[in-house]
């Protein structure tokens, strides 16, 4: 079958499968994960890289999908949070979330997730005040910020090994 | 209209046959003003040309002269892949403070450069320490100063078909160091109300030898106050000096008001944040002499 006209194909690892799928030249990554491969946990907030609702991996680096066209992710490496866990158990920043409920609505939750850790990976030992600023992209309007921050301390001491 | 086409350069050359046909064509580096400004109707490129397969726009590279930042290296790499942050502290203040940390992840010096807002973080910080805009046009390349690369708001000095390819810092001779500070109502996440970028360079007696300061949200675009300069030049960096030095910096302020701040606020605000930042730098290098 011919494609579209004016749709390039596109090659990429999504959450460690390979998968290739079809996008507008303009067409941005956040609108491909939820439209063309399903991936509806990334949610779009503002769309102008204000919320951080849309954070996703690309090759380990953070960023907001919303601000990165589908074509450039060709032969790269994306995560997003339906990647986070491993099969039925929880990564330890999930986990903690759920046990500090630092959530409630959930929209900025999978950014939240992927934002924090993306921090752990880059910053075993975050300070809370690193940690804030490292989630300063991430907006939630429900929970007042205290308790995902107790979260993402708490993941990384479990991620530690339960070390201080 | 909207993008009809997504081309991916992997060289110069690449890269000047794409934006040669006349067709509405943007650069993309990381995409953090661009893809901003399509959404919202601002920019409307039919073609947009990735620039990040092309190396030399995303090497950093440190040399024994200079130190050459790709125009569309992010400002995470700069901050945590290379030696940048050592070498230009103030630079490295700069680019940090750009957006969050998604944003840093893919937003770039070049490109905070040529998107040209006047309250843009990395360009007085980049003019404090000299640098310079490495261009390649169809008829080859020329240098261009930072502080004479933006023309106006929003607007820099690019021909249409020209590319910004790195940006070129000469090295800091010994005893010199640079800092950046800028006011924000937010601690992150906001826009300048002013700012103020400086290198100084200080000989073992304490005389000041070399200085340059740049303020930017005060005026259509970033300024390099040379009468700033001059006021510190010879100088013990004594409190005498400094008040000329912040008076110098005020009088060049022509701000705006707007939401962010009245014309009279931005010009006491920019004269402290650029005393400040020569107290930053200073400190700088007398912990690099002790």
């Amino acid at each position: 079958m011919n494609k579209p006209l004016n749709k390039m194909a596109v090659q990429a690892t999504i959450n460690g499968e390979s998968k290739a799928f079809l996008c507008s030249p303009g067409q941005v990554l956040a609108e491909v994960l939820r439209d063309e491969l399903e991936l509806i946990g990334t949610k779009i907030g503002c769309n102008t890289g204000d919320c951080g609702a849309c954070s996703v991996l690309v090759d380990d680096r953070l960023v907001c999908s919303c601000l990165v066209l589908a074509a450039e992710v060709e032969g790269k490496s994306v995560l997003t949070v339906e990647g986070v866990a491993n099969g039925g158990e929880l990564h330890p920043v999930q986990q903690k979330l759920l046990e500090h409920g630092g959530l409630q609505c959930g929209i900025c939750t999978p950014g939240v997730v992927i934002a924090a850790k993306a921090l752990l990976e880059h910053n075993p030992y975050p300070t809370e005040e690193q940690a804030r600023y490292w989630l300063a992209g991430n907006l939630c309007r429900c929970t007042g910020y205290d308790k995902i921050i107790r979260a993402v301390l708490d993941a990384a001491k479990t991620m530690r090994g339960g070390a201080a | 209209m909207a993008v009809q086409e997504f081309v991916s350069p992997t060289s110069l050359s690449e890269a000047q046959q794409a934006v040669g046909d006349g067709t509405a064509s943007s650069w993309l580096a990381g995409g953090t003003d661009l893809l901003v400004g399509i959404r919202l109707g601002a920019r409307d490129p039919a073609r947009v040309i990735d620039l990040k397969q092309i190396p030399e726009l995303t090497a950093i590279q440190v040399d024994e002269t200079a130190v050459r930042i790709g125009a569309a290296a992010s400002a995470f790499d700069v901050l945590h892949n290379s030696d940048v942050p050592s070498q230009f502290p103030g630079l490295a203040e700069a680019l940090n403070l750009i957006g969050s940390t998604q944003i840093t992840g893919r937003c770039s010096a070049g490109g905070n450069l040529c998107n040209a807002s006047p309250a843009a973080d990395s360009i007085p910080a980049l003019i404090a320490n000299g640098a310079k805009c490495r261009i390649l046009g169809p008829d080859g390349e020329r240098t261009l100063a930072v502080e004479d690369f933006v023309v106006g708001p929003n607007q820099n000095a690019l021909a249409s078909s020209e590319l910004l390819i790195e940006l070129i810092l000469p090295r800091p001779t010994p005893g010199t160091s640079d800092a950046y500070l800028r006011l924000t109502p937010r601690t992150e996440m906001d826009i300048a109300v002013a700012g103020a970028g400086v290198s100084i360079t200080m000989d073992e007696s304490g005389e000041c030898t070399a200085a340059r300061i740049a303020i930017g949200a005060v005026a259509p675009t970033a300024l390099l106050v040379e009468a700033a300069a001059e006021a510190l030049m010879g100088s013990q960096l004594d409190q005498t000096a400094i008040d000329a030095a912040v008076a110098a910096v005020r009088a060049a302020a022509r701000p705006i008001c707007d939401k962010r701040g009245t014309a009279e606020y931005r010009i006491h605000v920019v004269g402290v944040l650029a005393s400040r930042a020569l107290a930053n730098a200073r400190a700088r290098i007398k912990k690099a002499h002790s």
